[in-house]
């Protein structure tokens, strides 16, 4: 066999291996790398760009510690269910149903709460099924004039309440994960059809009934516990506020440090591969929707606390949906799957959060708040896209 | 001696195409098997069923005498047998250590491991540069690098890199050298040699005559969904070998 021989030819060849001049790259190349390698850096750019611009234009009353903190609050639902889509959206899917599921929750709680466990004068037997005749005279005689149990049973059976809704996000989300990945249907043909069927539910179990915020704090208080509010020199905080931060931050790690969250982006960029390296992709995509289910149930009880009261009708239902993808699509994460960061989805919401505030204190029509965020989408998007060309 | 793998009347259809015709497939210890033949001859097919990607209606897969049901890739991973797909099966986005432990990564000892289910980068980036260096395959200055952002012929050896690692009964290499160029090509059939010597079977799919009758031990060769023969690659020119598998020239009566 000579047939080799023809590589014989390339032994004089130089050993170097292909490198290029790092000049070459130049300031944009560096800038684009450096996005490549952290890409919540965009988003975290234009936000501290857009609160200067507004500190600029407001001064004190828009750059001072109560202000920014109310953009805080007024972020706290979004950005729970903007770390929910974060999740999907990262295994390449989509999740229309986030603010329905958040809504329903609130009403499973609300109504679990005060439909079966505290239900007033003419329901009282129901809440104390199983109860010896003494302890059912004991509880009347201990519950106020009108007719509810008293505030610490209140609390113990609200708090059951609240495991409830938490159970029934993170049920509604292990369905819609076992249609993706089972079933193999397109997440968003899933979730189209769950935001619908959820929302539908939601109204026909809660009667359409709206739960009074004064009934809520008088008989189940824990409901609201996610609205507890404390200052810290000027800065307020409510604890809702506190768990958006909370949940970042273990979200972060999770898909940093852990097993788990490298195969959620793995799955993401490609399934097969990741099948093929020795991904379960089947259990991480359910393991996925299970988790952004609950944490839509998380958000749900932020929603009490930040509303007070619980109403089938919130407009969460609705738009809380297109707000979160808005906050994760600014926040640069690829709508493709496998790219991008939770604290990007984070400082995406703030972003929204900032400019609806800042424009509103400036007295702007709101719609240029709307002209502005759909700029933001492309151009994340157009970021997002140029980001991909990079060869570090 | 007792063939490493045996796999005896395997047969997979898909829909009213029959890709393994009751086929069978013998890896002795220590070999390097090529397999050959025309594109559709069910040569994938044939090594899926190897390696647990796709399951066979029929027949029976044995790993050292054992009979074994692969019912997935990590099924056959977990018995040893490690494959470099053509694809490679890599995910560009993340980065050289993670894709080598993609399915079995390292955590970190104590609490932080248990308990926060920590990953050990520092021993899983050590580990890679260690498999890298050790075939010294390429030049990669950065082993967090997305594998994106690698040449065709490194992201090759880093999927080689990986079968070699932790492949400890059987490597399987898909087409390793069909993207590669000429120096590239080289590299890949001497880690192929050197896995070789270190005693682990490999069954080496390929169209490429010259790399596979350099180092191929034996040669399958496929022909319409089954074993047509195993010939001797000192015994037998290129040019029979593409006879036989092309269907120009009967094939010897006995292998």
């Amino acid at each position: 066999m000579t047939s080799q021989d023809y590589e014989g030819a390339a032994t004089g060849a130089s050993a170097d291996v292909a490198h290029f001049e790092d000049e070459q790259k130049g300031l944009l190349g560096h800038f684009q790398h450096a996005l490549h390698v952290t890409p919540a850096l965009v988003p975290l750019i234009v936000l501290l760009v857009g609160i200067s611009i507004f500190g600029l234009i407001l001064g004190e009353r828009f750059f001072s510690p109560g202000t920014l903190t109310l953009i805080l609050q007024q972020v706290q639902i979004v950005g729970i269910l903007a770390a929910a889509q974060t999740l999907i959206i990262l295994t390449a899917g989509i999740d229309l149903s986030v603010g329905a599921i958040a809504v329903f929750c609130t009403v499973i709680m609300g109504q679990v709460t005060f439909r079966y466990f505290i239900p007033g004068a003419e329901g009282m037997f129901d809440c104390l099924i199983g109860a010896s005749e003494r302890d059912l005279a004991r509880a009347i005689e201990a519950g106020t004039a009108s007719g509810h149990c008293n505030p610490t049973l209140g609390s113990i059976l609200s708090s059951v309440a609240i495991v409830i809704g938490l159970a029934v996000g993170t049920i509604i989300g292990a369905i819609s994960g076992w249609l993706v990945a089972r079933v193999k249907l397109p997440p968003f043909i899933v979730t189209l059809g769950m935001w619908q069927i959820v929302l539908a539910a939601n109204y026909l179990y809660s009667r359409n009934e709206t739960i009074r915020g004064r009934d809520i704090a008088e008989a189940a208080p824990p409901l609201q516990f996610l609205g507890t509010t404390f200052s810290i020199g000027g800065a307020n905080f409510t604890l809702g506020v506190i768990l958006m931060l909370v949940l970042v931050v273990v979200l972060a790690y999770c898909l940093r440090s852990t097993a788990w969250g490298r195969h959620v982006y793995a799955v993401g960029d490609d399934p097969e591969a990741a099948e093929l390296a020795g991904v379960n992709v089947r259990r991480t995509l359910i393991s996925v929707y299970m988790i952004a289910g609950f944490i839509c149930a998380l958000a749900a009880w932020a929603m009490i606390g930040r509303f007070s009261s619980v109403s089938p009708s919130a407009s969460t239902g609705v738009v809380g949906n297109i707000q979160a993808i808005t906050a994760v699509v600014i926040g640069g994460i690829s709508l493709f799957g496998g790219r991008g960061s939770i604290v990007g989805a984070f400082f995406g919401a703030l972003i929204v959060g900032t400019f609806e505030l800042g424009l509103r204190m400036a007295g702007a029509d709101p719609q240029w708040t709307f002209m502005l965020i759909g700029a933001l989408i492309i151009g994340a998007v157009a970021v997002d896209q140029w980001i991909r060309k990079v060869a570090a | 001696m007792e063939p490493i793998i045996r796999a005896t009347n395997l047969v997979k259809r898909y829909g009213k195409v029959t890709a393994l015709d009751h086929c069978d497939f013998e890896l002795m210890p220590g070999e390097i098997l090529a397999v050959i033949g025309d594109n559709g001859a069910g040569k994938s097919t044939l090594i899926k069923a190897i390696s647990g990607a796709v399951t066979p209606d029929e027949g029976e897969v044995q790993l050292e005498g054992q009979t074994v049901h692969f019912r997935s890739p990590i099924d056959a991973r977990e018995a040893g047998i490690e494959t470099v797909y053509q694809t490679l099966a890599m995910s560009p986005a993340l980065s050289i250590a993670d894709n080598m432990f993609m399915g079995r990564e390292l955590r970190k000892p104590g609490w932080r491991g248990k308990v926060l289910k920590q990953l050990d980068r520092r021993r899983m980036e050590e580990f890679a540069r260690q498999k890298l260096n050790d075939l010294g395959l390429m030049t990669i200055q950065n082993i967090n690098q997305a594998v994106e952002t690698l040449s065709g012929g490194q992201r090759q050896g880093v999927a080689v890199a990986r079968a070699a690692a932790f492949g400890s009964k059987v490597i399987i290499l898909d087409e390793p050298t069909a993207a590669l160029g000429v120096k590239e090509s080289r590299r890949v059939l001497e880690l192929i040699l050197d896995v070789k010597s270190r005693g682990i079977p490999i069954i080496l799919i390929s169209h490429n005559m010259p790399h596979v009758f350099e180092v191929a031990d034996r040669i399958h060769v496929h022909r319409l969904g089954k074993r047509l023969c195993v010939i001797d690659p000192k015994q037998h020119s290129m040019s029979d070998a593409v006879a036989f598998m092309t269907g120009a020239k009967e094939p010897p009566v006995a292998a």
